[in-house]
């Protein structure tokens, strides 16, 4: 049985939006340790703007966030972050920077370890992600999917406790998108991770999610909460329904 | 009318948001500069020797090439009005005065806005809308740090070697245009050395120094601020060098108030 310790994240009443502008009102979930974890929801929802708040790009309306244990705060942040890392859309790798040097970056600037200990750790994150030949090469020489695991390597570097996934499969071939999923799948097994992705890919949250939420852009809430198979087969609320239906999955 | 009044109101927000911004980006490069200075070695020595080699070495030939071309116009304009009055000579002074104490400085200023200025800009801008800038907060690195003290600190140091390059390449023009009228190289170069005093050439590098300083502020605070839109890489970089030079304009208004009021 779960226990609140097993919280990873606690989403409280939260109020989420820029100063003048609420997109999501009172939201509340929790992440548990080792769920992939998904903020589902059409274009426009409020689901990455969820993410800005959760990674503390954006501080909340209103309402209380807790992520990795401690209370989103100005105070906190250093600790919180420390436990988190982040795959943006884009990868955002530096793009003055090799793949290696920008999975080496984090090491350089918060661990004590040698030269020669970072570079291995470094070289071996990229053959997790399948990147191992392509150490060398500078981002824009990458392909999309290839950025994403370079920024996924990148995220895993100080071992954070919570990997938070924005539009994983964005602008990637079914292919391409498959084997992301996979990689996912197996960092969680293999490394025990807890993963809070943003997505509205179907195909993907079937195949990766333990649990999700969805939000509602014309209702600006959360609308629905469960396993993707409870909300496809069980979940009484329109929106939800023809979003699952029209996403023809089986 | 009352949609003038709401324009008005608009512009004044705006403004007030872009004043509150600019002294937010001052005070928090002032606080990464402070703390440089206790811990130096928490500066990214290859990313400011990078940003020296393009805003400084990259900028040397236009920096001589307009100091030169400087030169060279101020002995042509002022030598037709001295030669009247067979005291053509003194054009040595004034191109000494004029390049070391308010010319060398503004004009490479002005070059260091246009090249650097837009660059920084254009660099830190695209990384805020490719998301860098966030990834390097989500990973507990101040982006100030990281990004804008190098820069900075390039603009700083780069400034006043290209004042140097710039002031003995406007020298070197208006000695030509004197030795085509006649007037001896040592005559010349005496009449230089004679106008210009420690105190000038030190007050002109010290100009420098802080045009070098304002333009590397105003060129990272735009590429900081970037919009994520189609054109808000263009918009950053044109800013900069529009704020740049009026920011260098403003700064040498006032100190050349300053230098009267002190009698210097």
């Amino acid at each position: 049985m779960a226990s609140a310790e097993d919280d990873l994240i606690i989403a409280e009443h939260v109020d989420a939006g820029y100063p003048g502008k609420t997109i999501l009102h009172d939201v509340s979930f929790t992440v548990k340790r080792g769920e992939v974890f998904v903020m589902l929801g059409g274009s426009g929802c409020g689901k990455s703007t969820m993410m800005k708040h959760l990674i503390g790009l954006n501080p909340v309306l209103a309402g209380r966030l807790v992520v990795a244990g401690r209370e989103w705060t100005w105070a906190n942040r250093r600790e919180i972050l420390a436990k988190i890392g982040v795959m943006y859309q884009s990868g955002a790798l530096f793009g003055s920077m090799s793949v290696l040097e920008n999975v080496l970056l984090p090491l350089e600037e918060f661990t004590k370890l040698k030269r020669k200990e970072r570079e291995e750790k470094a070289r071996r994150l990229l053959g997790l992600v399948g990147l191992a030949d392509s150490a060398d090469l500078m981002p824009g020489d990458l392909s999309g999917g290839m950025k994403k695991r370079a920024a996924i390597a990148r995220a895993m570097a100080l071992e954070p406790e919570i990997l938070f996934l924005d539009e994983p499969s964005a602008g990637l071939d079914p292919l391409t998108s498959n084997a992301l999923d996979d990689l996912i799948l197996d960092l969680r097994k293999r490394e025990g991770m807890t993963f809070v992705i943003v997505t509205h890919e179907l195909p993907s949250i079937f195949k990766i999610a333990d649990r999700c939420v969805m939000f509602d852009r014309a209702r600006h809430a959360m609308v629905a909460e469960g396993s993707p198979q409870d909300l496809r087969d069980s979940c009484e609320d329109m929106f939800v329904r023809e979003f699952f239906a029209r996403g023809e999955v089986k | 009318m009352a949609g003038m009044f709401q324009k008005v109101g608009e512009y004044a927000h705006g403004g007030m948001a872009a004043v509150r911004d600019a002294l937010a980006f001052t005070g928090e490069t002032a606080c990464a500069f402070a703390s440089l200075v206790v811990r130096p070695r928490s500066l990214r020595l290859k990313d400011a020797a990078l940003a020296f080699q393009r805003a400084g070495c990259e900028g040397l030939p236009i920096a001589t090439l307009i100091g030169f071309l400087l030169g060279l116009i101020l002995a042509f304009e002022s030598a037709a009005s001295l030669r009247q009055f067979g005291v053509e000579i003194y054009v040595a002074d004034l191109i000494a005065i004029g390049l070391f104490r308010e010319l060398g400085p503004l004009v490479t200023a002005i070059i260091l806005a246009g090249r650097s200025g837009s660059a920084f800009a254009a660099e830190i801008g695209t990384m805020t809308v490719n998301e860098e800038l966030d990834a390097l907060t989500t990973m507990n690195l101040d982006p100030v740090k990281f990004l804008v003290l190098p820069r900075m600190l390039a603009a700083i140091l780069a400034m006043p070697l290209l004042t140097i390059a710039a002031e003995i390449a406007g020298l070197a023009g208006g000695m030509l245009v004197l030795q085509m009228m006649d007037v001896p190289a040592v005559a010349y170069w005496t009449h230089v050395a004679d106008a210009s005093g420690v105190f000038t050439i030190s007050l002109g590098l010290g100009k420098s120094a802080l045009f070098g300083l304002l333009v590397g502020l105003v060129g990272c605070s735009a590429g900081m601020h970037t919009r994520k839109t189609a054109d808000g890489v263009g918009v950053a970089a044109t800013s900069a060098v529009v704020g740049g030079i009026i920011a260098i304009a403003v700064a040498d208004g006032l100190l050349a108030v300053a230098c009267y009021m002190l009698g210097v």
